[in-house]
């Protein structure tokens, strides 16, 4: 399927990615205070399906992928962040 | 007895439902249901909690045949799970994925023979296709049995069971289809919503056995995943949605395929967002309105006007501002939670909710239960919630709280609550604070909730972006 993107690619993208669900869910904190290997979901960010929606939408304009959820792939894309970038770089199309 | 058959069709060729591989007949449907519901624990009460909208209509048809009642809470909360396991001796849990069911008896869904890919059982599938005509029959099942019971959080802070009868959510699911123009037309439907919760179960699992028309199995989640679902099933197809999936569907800019009508619930709809989702589709848009007290009651179509046309059977009085639906498919007598305007030709006009209701992204709660399940937790000494005015008709607006809770901290609340209630209820912002702003009378009025709130976000434009 798709190349497995590089370390640094992904890296790169954290902190874009953590200012996109800050502003796109308006929540109450620094993109900077999203560790990027906690989860999204649950005891982490708290996130919830409204918010995979928003953050799907802003990831598909700004970076020109869609994302899928066969087989609830979803609780994987958003485990967290790291995995939400991994996903991203492999995907986008600009 | 009076009895109603499972469902209506009567030819078991028919397809049923849509999997992604390939259609379902109502044959196949009606022997699987036999098969499960030989093999289900004894227990007189199932917690559903299938994930795949077919395997949940299997499940709720064995049920039936064996002479049980079907759970369906507002929320699959640790706390809700407890209070059920409590309240329903001899419950368990129907499951087809990784949930997490806590200390309540789980019953593993077992594989699907009517699958393609069905493996060893694939004989017992082709056998039952073979089977000659006469020797179908649609189980009957009688029309007072308790076939489910689906769960409001009531505003006295706890969730209150809302018994269903056979026969009245069999002519709930004909009204539909009939006001809907379905009989004479069956469509495909391909719910974003899921099939426990009252809108759901009517428009996709009702429909299905009552209203001639077939279901796509998987519940799609993102744009593309709806574009995908659509896809896959014939025309005519009805997308059965909500404001919030429709809104984002159309935002995502995707090429949709045909559709031929759009049905939204759960909230009312705007009519800029239905004038631009007819004018993309091409396929009209009906909204229904009903609460799960009450089941169904009207539909409209937007773009024509606001006034709803009540469903074949239902019957509107008014006692002051109290509005009573009855009669048709109707449990008895039901006071509404809406301020309704009836006009002199039947159909009525919403005119808002009471004050204490809280719609999200079409889940419904009251402040008062939020307000009781975080008074509950442990190291809580004050605490209220709010609902901010809503920033568009269409939009999500979220609850914030203020908490008095010396010792705790905001991540620690939020655990707590999130044992207790639906996640969407979070609030967001959880504000500690010294006290709460009440006035002599212990009574918390809004605007002093709402000062907090407008401070607090001062605050942090304020800080942030330092």
């Amino acid at each position: 399927m798709s190349e497995t993107p590089s370390p640094q690619a992904v890296e790169a993208l954290l902190p874009e990615i953590a200012e996109l669900i800050v502003d796109a869910l308006n929540l109450d904190l620094a993109p900077a205070d999203i560790e990027p290997d906690a989860p999204l979901f649950g005891d982490g960010l708290g996130l919830d399906s409204i918010d995979v929606l928003e953050i799907a939408l802003v990831v598909g304009k700004r970076y020109g992928c869609q994302l899928k959820s066969d087989n609830e792939d979803n609780v994987r894309i958003f485990a967290s962040l790291r995995a939400l970038a991994t996903y991203i770089a492999a995907r986008r199309s600009q | 007895m009076n009895s109603v058959p499972l469902l209506a069709g009567t030819d078991p060729a028919a397809v049923f439902a849509w999997r992604p591989d390939g259609p379902v007949s109502v044959g196949d449907y009606l022997a699987e249901a036999r098969v499960l519901a030989a093999r289900l624990p004894a227990g007189d009460f199932v917690l559903n909690l299938c994930h795949d909208r077919y395997r949940f209509a299997v499940g709720f048809a064995a049920g039936l045949l064996a002479g049980k009642t079907s759970l369906q809470p507002a929320s699959q909360s640790a706390e809700t799970l407890r209070r059920l396991h409590g309240a329903y001796p001899g419950l368990f849990a129907l499951c087809d994925g990784p949930d997490d069911t806590l200390d309540l008896p789980r019953f593993d869904f077992p594989a699907l023979f009517s699958a393609r890919a069905g493996g060893e059982n694939d004989t017992a599938a082709v056998d039952g296709k073979k089977a000659p005509k006469t020797e179908f029959a649609v189980p009957r099942i009688a029309a007072d049995h308790l076939a489910a019971i689906l769960f409001t959080s009531g505003s006295t802070g706890l969730p209150q069971a809302q018994p269903k009868r056979w026969g009245k959510l069999v002519a709930n699911g004909r009204a539909e289809a009939e006001q809907l123009g379905l009989l004479d037309r069956p469509h495909a439907l391909v719910g974003t919503v899921p099939v426990q919760h009252s809108y759901g179960f009517e428009s996709t699992l009702l429909l299905a056995l009552h209203g001639g028309c077939a279901f796509w199995a998987g519940k799609p989640f993102f744009p593309q995943d709806i574009v995908g679902a659509l896809a896959a099933v014939p025309r005519p197809r009805l997308l059965v949605t909500t404001p919030f999936h429709l809104s984002t569907l159309l935002a995502a800019g995707l090429d949709l395929p045909p559709v031929d009508m759009l049905l939204s619930a759960t909230a009312p709809l705007s009519a800029a967002l239905a004038d631009e989702a007819e004018a993309r589709t091409g396929a009209p848009l009906r909204e229904i309105y009903g609460a799960t007290e009450s089941g169904q009651l009207a539909s409209r179509r937007t773009t024509a006007g606001e006034a709803w046309t009540p469903l074949p059977g239902i019957r509107l009085d008014q006692d002051g501002e109290q509005t009573i639906a009855s009669g048709g498919h109707v449990e008895g007598r039901v006071a509404l939670a809406d301020r309704i305007e009836l006009l002199p030709d039947g159909r009525f006009l919403l005119r808002g909710r009471q004050a204490d209701l809280v719609n999200i992204a079409g889940k419904r709660t009251s402040l008062a239960y939020l307000n009781h399940q975080l008074a509950a937790i442990p190291g809580v000494v004050d605490g209220a919630f709010l609902l901010p005015d809503e920033a568009g008709p269409d939009g999500i607006t979220r609850l914030a709280a203020f908490v008095v809770a010396p010792g705790l901290t905001p991540r620690q609340i939020g655990a707590a609550l999130r044992e207790r209630v639906d996640a969407i209820f979070l609030p967001r912002p959880l504000v500690i604070v010294d006290r709460l702003p009440r006035n002599s009378t212990g009574k918390l009025p809004r605007g002093e909730l709402l000062a907090l709130y407008a401070a607090h976000c001062a605050d942090k434009i304020a800080d942030g972006r330092r």
